[in-house]
């Protein structure tokens, strides 16, 4: 037996070193980088264990940043719930043929790049795009609206490309439901919404959690939305993190955001096991 | 009965409204792709004429064959670490295992933005001459736990028995691997490269953090358009690169019909292993 396994052993070597190397090494170096300094010269990194750039978070200018990113976090993930949970939950009730479609096309999205669908958008939410056409031919509106550019259009093509994780997450949990459970708490004289809450939603509720941390997460970190869509005026996390690591030359500040970020992650991450008892993300596997 | 069949089609009517704004910006992406006009007002005709302009930038067609090349290099690279990862994480009973399977997942896991600034700030410390290399190590780096989920899950269905009997018989570890297992997971491996691949063309935050100045890749080509304003040529390009994705997909799942059919016949489906839910 100890023979057999000494001769598989080289095949995990590969995996092995890469993962050490070029997984394990760099998120260990960011955590080292986190406390260093930025040498005096404006380039290159000073070896000397400081806890500067965690203080410097705390400086009004960079805690605002770090609000503006949660409060837009919170905000995606608000309307995500509002709108995918319906959708999850509808879809789960949909008869089998309609369902195979509607999970389908659900997951098309992930295959299309994401920036090209936002894109999309910025055609739409244009000054004299379809948007404002339709509005304008509605009479709903006098004259077009400056979407584009805005935090609307940033928390538009949040949701846009985050929705069909939460409505995922909450369909494979409402598809496992056992629907027998709600009929028999309306023949028991339950009314429709209260069997609803009291039956239906505690069970999706895996689903559901998993679709926040997933809405959530990538939210603090998707800067690209706000720099396509907000043209720059809004500052995120994630854009502060790439201005520093390109414009700014302060890869400790840099390395200090992303750990606070990452802890913000792992302890929602965390949470999410705490209340579900479960390693896996209902939805992604 | 009445109310609830009212209920139903209020239900499949705001499913059918949110399908549609789903793929609104993508059908008007690609619809004006082929419009005449440089406004996006209204279609005022079929024309090619934008695809035929893209096609002549020689700058574009560099970040094409950027990201081509560096979407096979790290998927196949990736599809050799992954494979032979997960196969003998799955026969060997190590402790560090479970540590060495966490790591190797994390990059899914760690947003991208933090991946993409700690290997620019790692090849930086390591003196990698920022291009292709780099790229590739950094594309691996998210492509494996691609390929290493597809194909532990698909080992997971295998029955162990058959490499033990290869091994009682005489065969090497080296050997059992290669005449069982890879030709049971092969399908695996390919779907996962296949998503790998699908990932690496998509990939933006990562690339543009250690790309280095002088290399290009289509999606960071594309970022950079964007910013600077809309044209009908970022539309060709987009629909091109839709194209590419869509045929990728339809390969991918021709692959994954052909390991749902094996499975069904051995009536083990594991729920909460099952492919469709992966994603």
């Amino acid at each position: 037996m100890r023979r057999r396994n000494r001769a598989g052993m080289w095949m995990v070597l590969p995996l092995t070193i890469f993962t050490l190397i070029f997984v394990a090494a760099p998120l260990l170096y960011m955590v080292f980088l986190s406390f260093a300094s930025q040498s005096s010269s404006g380039f290159g990194v000073e070896w000397k264990f400081t806890l500067e750039n965690y203080k410097r978070i705390l400086d009004p200018v960079y805690r605002n940043t770090f609000y503006g990113s949660l409060r837009l976090a919170f905000s995606t993930t608000a309307l995500n719930i509002l709108l995918g949970y319906p959708f999850g939950y509808f879809m789960a009730k949909l008869s089998a043929k309609k369902k195979k479609a509607a999970v389908l096309f659900l997951m098309l999205p992930f295959w299309l790049n994401s920036l090209i669908r936002l894109y999309g958008w910025i055609i739409l939410l244009q000054k004299k795009g379809l948007v404002n056409e339709v509005l304008l031919r509605l009479h709903l509106i006098d004259k077009p609206l400056k979407i584009l550019y805005s935090y609307p259009a940033i928390l538009i093509g949040m949701v846009y490309v985050l929705l069909p994780f939460m409505a995922l997450s909450v369909y494979s949990s409402a598809e496992k439901l056992d629907w027998s459970l709600a009929e028999a708490a309306r023949d028991l004289g339950a009314g429709r919404c209260y069997a609803f809450f009291t039956i239906i939603f505690p069970l999706t509720l895996p689903g559901l959690f998993s679709g926040i941390i997933l809405t959530f997460i990538p939210s603090m970190g998707l800067f690209f939305i706000a720099d396509i869509l907000g043209g720059n005026k809004i500052v995120l996390v994630g854009s502060l993190i790439q201005e520093q690591m390109t414009r700014g030359n302060n890869w400790p500040f840099a390395a200090a955001l992303a750990m606070v970020l990452l802890v913000v992650t792992s302890l929602l991450l965390g949470l999410y096991k705490k209340l579900t008892n479960s390693d896996v993300l209902e939805g992604i596997g | 009965m009445k109310q609830m069949r009212a209920n139903t089609k209020l239900q499949n009517a705001y499913l059918a409204f949110l399908f549609f704004l789903m793929y609104l910006p993508v059908a008007i992406v690609i619809l004006f792709s082929f419009n005449e006009s440089k406004l996006y007002v209204s279609f005022s005709g079929f024309s090619l004429v934008w695809y035929e302009k893209l096609f002549r930038d020689s700058a574009m067609m560099e970040a094409l064959k950027n990201s081509l090349i560096l979407g096979i290099l790290s998927c196949a690279v990736s599809a050799v670490i992954g494979t032979l990862g997960a196969v003998s994480l799955s026969a060997l009973k190590l402790r560090s295992k479970g540590v060495l399977e966490y790591i190797a997942i994390l990059p899914l896991m760690v947003p991208e933005i933090i991946l993409g600034m700690v290997l620019m700030a790692f090849f930086y410390m390591l003196k990698l001459p920022f291009g292709m290399l780099t790229l590739l190590i950094g594309h691996t780096v998210f492509c494996v736990p691609y390929i290493l989920v597809e194909v532990k899950a698909s080992l997971a269905l295998m029955d162990p028995s058959l490499t033990e009997a290869a091994r009682d018989l005489g065969a090497s570890s080296w050997r059992a691997f290669l005449d069982i297992t890879l030709p049971l997971v092969m399908p695996a491996v390919a779907s996962g490269s296949l998503l790998a691949f699908a990932m690496s063309m998509d990939d933006v935050v990562i690339s543009i953090f250690i790309n280095g100045p002088r290399i290009s890749t289509l999606p960071i080509k594309v970022y950079t358009q964007i910013k600077t304003g809309v044209t009908p040529e970022i539309n060709a390009l987009c629909t091109i690169m839709l194209a590419v994705s869509l045929t990728a997909l339809a390969v991918f799942s021709i692959f994954r019909s052909h390991k749902k059919e094996e499975n069904r016949d051995e009536e083990q489906i594991d729920r909460a292993s099952e492919p469709d839910q992966e994603l």
